[in-house]
């Protein structure tokens, strides 16, 4: 039994190494180039001058309302197609949603590029609509991430519970608005978060766009680049500080929701 | 008891599904206010189907549906005074079960404390005062189905519809909210529709019962008609255990089956054919020279209220239910109280028998394998590669836990000197002559009877063959 026991625990020995290396490790580094300046001595300048320049204030509230345009967009796009999918009678129905997911396995760059060349046949010059091209470029990309996690939802609804709704008095639109919405909040949650948070820091996607000032990704890339590490660790920390709030708030949403558990794929 | 109006009417209710599959075919049925009715039948027999259309879920292919005297057969399920116990609750989850119970009154815009007083007063019914706050899923099964019924009885319903509700519980519990459904429907005065494949839940609980087999109603009836006077051998082999025998009116209030001449107290025509139905509680074992009949036990079930002894005369079984025990390998004779006996006229005088599933998983009886296939009679069935018989869900068919019952027609069956022919051999017990054919009874070797229309004419007690084609046989499978 001794020996069983030792064993399994140096089973785990490996995971925590990775942990400490990857992980933590990392971690400390940015805690200590945050906190630092220059000379290695402890400081707070790094945050309150994130808070007080208005150039990296901006460009948070910028890379926020981008996130948002483009979570609200791939909602709006994905709930009614994974809604159609999902109660549609085709027996074929794998192969449908396959065909939405199919383009996550074409190169990453190469999707980009093609869309790039269609908005510049559209609009002429990219420059002119950044903030539209960076919710579209993201929307293209980010979507399937959002259909695949409502759809799973919207396929595991019980039929019975809005037959149910139509017994006790709600037409049709009442048992979606009553029953379906509520009961596929999960989903909603489950990609909001798979788009919003990678949407908040992605980088390539806008910098193959055109429009690399004033996201959060490519901020800290631009204080790393000058050489202002203690700079770029902060804005990473108070970034990392975001998502932890936001999937803190999304989890306590999808318990509320969902008492049996998550819906994440 | 006074005359009461019809609350819901079925007419010639058709239910063809897309798959041509017929679910319901010509169903009528009239029920009146504050009844409750339960429609009883096998699964796939068409009850949940009619129920569905009484609700508005499904819409009827043909026929109509009258809700006092007006026509709702196209009415969705919203617009409907009628209500739904769903077979699994189907409760809202993401509601508490105050939300769950006011959900109908809050979509009638019932002003909230009216709701709050009402689903106090419904939770009470069901013996869940308190219950307000909680969530479905911290719920046990009976407590979530408590929950569907005061659902569903808050609305006040004119009809309250029940598919299986109790099919969930354990037995126990079963029974107790079988007590407490009956209670609540004299309490409420509500009209309940019931569905349910258990007999004894039927029996139990209803003022009326429709007993339904493959989309059509057998027998509508009051439980006590039903059960002592089945019409048919279906109604009478569902409802509780009976003894069936094909049999012959041979005088004024006699009947020959079984290998004896019963005294019955139906008055039915000399020579007509008949189905005799004896119920196993209503056989009295005797001393062997004292009975109608002789027979030698084959085996004996303890039971606990009784012993099930099966009792093997002449080749016709009988099941016996008997407070004293036998032995198996005794003689004993059996008698049956006239009264306890009865008498359904075979009107097509369709020969019915069990035909074995043998060890290949193909047809055979007496010995014979029949030319057919079985994944065509039963339903979704599919064969494996190595010839193993599969349900639609891929398991494997138990050939002991189905019967397959083949039936064929007097005049589908042709009779030959040459016994080996035959696929049964048997001789002629009986013959009328019907005017331009002649109607014989042949009690063959196998034990059973066979009526056999032939237009030639053959002695008395003649052995003969009995040739059945295959082909003009219908089967059908009993689980």
């Amino acid at each position: 039994m001794g020996k069983l026991s030792f064993s399994r625990k140096s089973l785990g020995i490996p995971y925590a190494l990775f942990l400490a290396l990857f992980v933590v490790a990392p971690l400390v580094v940015l805690l200590y180039y945050g906190f630092t300046n220059g000379q290695g001595q402890f400081t707070l300048a790094n945050l309150t001058g994130f808070f007080t320049n208005p150039n990296t204030l901006g460009t948070l509230c910028y890379s926020f309302a981008v996130s948002v345009t483009t979570t609200g967009a791939c909602l709006l796009l994905a709930y009614p197609t994974a809604y159609i999918l999902a109660k549609s009678k085709i027996r074929a129905k794998s192969v449908v949603l396959m065909i939405f997911i199919m383009p996550m396995w074409i190169n990453f760059s190469l999707r980009i590029t093609a869309l790039k060349e269609i908005l510049t046949l559209i609009e002429g010059n990219l420059a002119f609509y950044p903030f539209a091209n960076a919710v579209i470029g993201m929307t293209y990309d980010f979507l399937p991430f959002m259909i695949l996690p409502i759809y799973n939802t919207l396929v595991k609804l019980d039929e019975s519970l809005l037959e149910a709704a139509r017994d006790l008095g709600a037409n049709e639109t009442e048992a979606f608005f009553k029953v379906t919405l509520p009961l596929s909040v999960p989903g909603i949650v489950s990609g909001v978060a798979m788009v919003f948070l990678p949407a908040m820091t992605n980088y390539v996607v806008l910098d193959m766009l055109y429009n690399s000032t004033y996201i959060m990704g490519s901020l800290i890339g631009s204080y790393f680049a000058a050489y202002n590490w203690h700079g770029g660790s902060m804005i990473a920390l108070i970034l990392l500080a975001i998502i932890c709030l936001f999937t803190l708030f999304t989890k306590g949403m999808e318990e509320e929701n969902n008492p049996r558990g998550g819906a994440l794929l | 008891m006074e005359q009461k109006e019809n609350i819901i009417e079925l007419r010639h209710i058709t239910k063809t599904f897309e798959d041509g599959f017929h679910a319901v075919s010509d169903f009528n049925l009239e029920v009146k206010r504050g009844e409750f009715v339960t429609f009883l039948g096998p699964s796939g027999c068409g009850k949940t189907t009619t129920l569905r259309m009484i609700a508005g879920f499904d819409i009827p292919t043909e026929g109509e549906i009258l809700l006092n005297g007006k026509p709702i057969t196209k009415l969705p399920p919203n617009k409907r005074p009628i209500n739904t116990v769903f077979q699994r609750y189907a409760l809202f989850p993401h509601m508490n079960i105050f939300e769950n119970i006011a959900f109908g009154l809050k979509q009638k815009k019932v002003p909230d404390h009216v709701i709050e007083k009402k689903v106090k007063k419904v939770l009470e019914l069901v013996d869940l005062e308190g219950f307000e706050k909680r969530r479905v899923s911290t719920l046990s099964g009976g407590q979530q189905q408590r929950v569907a019924i005061a659902r569903a009885v808050v609305n006040e319903p004119e009809i309250l519809l029940l598919d299986e509700p109790l099919g969930a519980l354990d037995l126990k519990m079963r029974k107790e909210m079988q007590l407490e459904l009956k209670a609540m429907h004299k309490e409420l005065g509500i009209t309940f529709i019931y569905v349910t494949h258990d007999q004894e839940e039927a029996l139990t609980m209803s003022d009326k019962i429709v007993v339904m087999s493959e989309g059509k109603t057998q027998q509508i009836g009051t439980p006590e008609d039903i059960y002592n006077e089945p019409k048919n051998a279906f109604v009478a082999d569902f409802i509780g255990e009976s003894n069936i025998f094909n049999g012959i009116m041979t005088g004024r209030l006699k009947a020959r089956f079984c290998g004896g001449e019963f005294a019955c107290v139906d008055d039915v025509e000399e020579g007509t054919h008949i189905t005799a139905v004896v119920r196993p509680e209503d056989v009295i074992l005797t001393a062997p020279e004292d009975g109608t009949i002789r027979g030698v036990v084959t085996s004996v079930i303890f039971k606990g209220m009784h012993y099930e002894i099966a009792v093997e005369s002449g080749k016709n079984e009988m099941v016996v239910q008997s407070v004293k025990a036998a032995k198996p390998g005794e003689l004993v004779g059996m008698k049956v109280d006239p009264d306890n006996i009865h008498i359904m006229i075979a009107e097509d005088h369709t020969n019915i028998f069990a035909v074995e599933i043998n060890k290949s998983h193909r047809l055979e009886y007496n010995g014979t394998v029949l030319d057919t296939s079985l994944t065509k009679i039963i339903r979704g069935s599919r064969r494996s590669e190595d010839g193993t018989l599969l349900d639609a869900a891929g398991e494997e068919i138990d050939p002991r836990r189905i019967r397959v019952i083949a039936a064929i027609g007097p005049g589908d069956i042709k009779l030959t000197d040459h016994q080996d022919e035959g696929l049964v051999q048997g001789y002629i017990s009986n013959l009328i002559y019907k005017g331009d054919h002649y109607s014989y009874v042949i009690h063959t070797d196998m034990g059973q009877d066979f009526v056999v229309n032939d237009e030639y004419l053959w002695n008395m007690d003649d052995q003969v063959g009995l040739i059945m084609p295959v082909e003009k046989m219908t089967f059908s499978v009993k689980r």
